[in-house]
């Protein structure tokens, strides 16, 4: 039996037209060219989409402003300076972000317009595990940036945005964290939102970033999700600190949940039971399959996309 | 796992890359590694190169094991 | 469809039988409905009924543990409700305390649902949150109003077996099972209010409060380890070529134990990776960058260990849980001890 209505775990996606692609590898394909091949294939294909809408004139228009910082300041001056640090998986196969085509994983944590991220500017790699890693759609809908410029001018003066990795090297995630925190300070926030991608390791990653910023006497919200168990009894990160004392949390990725047999199938079921989130012999004899939410890409989405939280 | 194999009596080293979680989820022997992926080798390097670094951690490694400790200790391995 | 029977249990207080000079009341079976039972009565409808209740002093149940559980029992045994309830407690420590543990006890016992409230300050709640619903209350008797149905509608989830949801939906005191609901908001907007509060200086509510770590004292260390038998351990994945027993990429359900007598080398052809939260191209080029059995085998005949196991164990560390890593851990701890192991090597990515 489930609670969780498959519909309910990711809303969005029930009200979008998605149009799925579906590929056969040549035999051999070394798994690296075979993943750079699929994303390539499906950029080619959202801008030959998007080109079809160049000339369409827009239902509604929104005006964002990030100034640059000695306007703001003067433009905002009682209001709390607010940054938004967002932190992009950088970890091999598919678990990479491009910036501007930039591997993140080569990158140093940098500072980018909020809009620019609207416009595409980063574009997604991952896909494992899929709950709570950030589509290229995730980022050009980034809720984090627009419930961010909804306050902006009014309770907050929204700054700016910084991006950083989670690298698979101890010595990156020092320096990418220590960066982290010291543009944090430069732009003289009062206060961040830092959003993880992806779990496990690169719950240190958060950890640091919270702490370090922490320490400059800037204020940090932290966003996550959690691996409880599927019980929900066992510790939800991998990493923790006293610090990190304001945490807004995407949910237990290992609930485990049942999705119905459906009569059609886009694509194929044949790793469904090695995935992520999968196990062995998870489809069922009445063709509904089970899986932990982990399974499902946005399901504990660390943008705060969703309204799954857990207690 | 490390906490188990040590709360049954047997010393335990923990080879590891992020170094943080290992002590935050209590292993008292840490040695730290190269990277995620590839812990004990560098597929930039050869074969024997890779060894070289494996021989050195495990070098480390053991050398923890024989170590007396009192708290958590990070052994540094000396390239 | 017949109604929940209910047996609730309260103290000298509530039962109008007197305060702190009747603290000392032996434990009592009366039939019906009393005290705060009216309430509840009301509130259960046509769904349930209170058959009997129980009374007991909390000075008397408190100092009498053993005596005062085993009559309380007794009673359920006789009584055979569907149901148990008691107090609530409100901010009344000893109430709290035997409230708590007599649920504990009847629900180990009986099998049966059971439900009580307490402030959450209550020193019962602490003790027994983990292991019963607690509702939360306020800290006197003018908060029964707010607590009575809260503890009917849990109790009635519980009897008709339906999902209990979240502590903050159902309203029962926050424990360290973390259970999903939908917010009101989506977490970006939780976290922009959240933040807002937290630089005003105003209070706010994490969603999740960092736990503390038990630590474990490190053994002693190997004496000689160049004639030390060491096995190896890992949380990489490294399983033999093809995965023979399927262990999962993530939230691993199992464990490996794997025979590498003779094994000098781990090859491509030989090994891989089921681990699916790193880049497994390198660890399924060669295995032995995760599980270095390679050099392990040359300090073998270099004689700087005595021996390595000839089984090593494996899992994968990708978001399987710490309890379920803890449960393979304490198995297999076990085996080494008796294959003579006397240290461990343990692998991660």
């Amino acid at each position: 039996m489930t609670w969780l209505v498959p519909v309910q775990i990711t809303p969005r996606f029930r009200k979008t037209c998605n149009l799925v692609l579906t590929f056969t590898p040549v035999q051999n394909l070394p798994p690296h060219d075979y993943e750079a091949a699929l994303r390539m294939a499906g950029l080619k294909a959202a801008a030959y989409l998007g080109e079809l809408a160049r000339d369409v004139s827009p239902n509604e228009v929104k005006t964002f402003e990030t100034l640059p910082i000695m306007e703001g300041a003067k433009k905002y001056p009682d209001l709390p300076r607010v940054g938004y640090v967002q932190m992009l998986q950088s970890q091999g196969l598919l678990h990479d972000t491009y910036v501007y085509g930039v591997d993140m994983k080569k990158s140093i944590t940098t500072l980018i317009n909020p809009t620019e991220i609207f416009d595409g500017a980063i574009i997604s790699g991952n896909c494992v595990s899929a709950c709570d890693k950030n589509t290229t759609y995730h980022h050009q809908n980034n809720p984090v940036i627009l419930d961010l410029f909804e306050e902006h001018g009014k309770t907050l003066n929204f700054v700016g945005m910084i991006i950083t990795n989670e690298n698979v090297f101890l010595a990156d995630k020092e320096r990418s964290s220590d960066w982290t925190a010291k543009l944090a300070e430069y732009l003289s926030l009062d206060g961040v939102i830092i959003s993880q991608e992806g779990f496990g390791n690169p719950d240190t990653d958060l950890i640091m970033n919270c702490k370090k910023v922490e320490q400059k006497g800037i204020k940090t919200v932290i966003i996550t999700d959690e691996y409880a168990g599927r019980d929900g009894t066992s510790q939800s990160l991998a990493d923790v600190d006293a610090s990190a004392d304001a945490v807004v949390t995407g949910g237990n990725a290992n609930e485990v949940i049942t999705l119905p047999k459906l009569d059609k199938i886009i694509g194929s079921l044949d790793c469904v039971d090695k995935m992520a989130g999968g196990f062995e012999n998870n489809v069922l004899s009445d063709g509904s399959i089970v899986v932990e939410l982990q399974a499902i890409i946005g399901a504990t989405n660390e943008l705060g996309f969703n309204r799954l939280s857990a207690r | 796992m490390v906490k188990e194999i040590e709360r049954a009596g047997i010393p335990v080293v923990h080879i590891c890359t992020v170094t943080p979680i290992s002590m935050t989820v209590g292993a008292n022997r840490i040695v730290p590694a190269v990277a995620i992926p590839y812990p004990l080798g560098n597929p930039n390097l050869t074969l024997e190169q890779e060894k070289q670094i494996r021989k050195k951690i495990l070098d480390t490694a053991l050398e923890a094991l024989s170590t007396e400790v009192d708290g958590q200790t990070i052994f540094e391995v000396k390239w | 469809m017949a109604k929940v029977r209910v047996v609730h249990y309260i103290n000298q207080f509530y039962a109008g039988i007197g305060g702190e000079e009747a603290a000392g009341h032996v434990a009592e079976l009366r039939e019906g409905a009393l005290g705060p039972g009216a309430a509840f009565t009301v509130a259960f409808g046509e769904e349930a009924e209170i058959t009997h209740t129980i009374i007991c002093g909390d000075s008397y149940f408190n100092e009498n543990v053993d005596v005062a559980k085993e009559a309380v029992l007794n009673f359920i045994s006789q009584t055979k409700p569907d149901l148990f309830i008691a107090g609530p407690a409100f901010n009344a420590g000893r109430y709290g305390v035997a409230c708590g543990t007599i649920c504990e006890a009847v629900a180990e016992k009986f099998g049966i649902p059971v439900i009580t409230g307490m402030y959450a300050e209550n020193p019962g709640a602490d003790m027994f949150k983990e292991k019963i619903y607690i509702v939360s209350t306020k800290n006197s008797a003018a908060g029964m109003r707010d607590a009575v149905p809260k503890m009917v509608k849990l109790a009635l989830k519980m009897v008709k077996e339906d999902r209990i949801g979240a502590s903050i939906e159902e309203g029962y005191i926050p424990n360290s099972r973390r259970v999903n609901f939908f917010d009101q908001e989506r977490g970006s907007k939780r976290a922009v209010n959240m933040l807002l509060a937290k630089m005003a200086e105003k209070p706010f509510t994490t969603e999740f409060p960092m736990p503390d770590f038990d630590r474990v004292a490190p053994n002693i260390p190997i004496k000689d380890i160049s004639s030390a038998t060491i096995a190896l351990v890992t949380s990489g994945g490294i399983v033999p070529k093809g995965n023979p027993d399927r262990i999962e990429s993530s939230s691993a359900s199992k464990y490996g134990e794997y025979d590498i007598t003779n094994v000098m080398d781990l090859t491509e052809a030989t090994y891989e990776t089921a681990h699916g939260g790193y880049d497994p191209v390198y660890a399924n080029q060669d295995s032995d960058r995760v599980l270095p059995v390679d050099v392990l085998r040359e300090f073998e005949k270099d004689k700087k260990i005595g021996k390595l196991h000839h089984k090593f164990y494996t899992t994968t560390g990708n978001g399987t849980s710490v309890k379920k890593s803890q449960e393979f851990a304490l198995e297999f701890s076990h085996k080494l001890i008796n294959d003579g192991v006397q240290a461990v090597i343990l692998t991660s990515t």
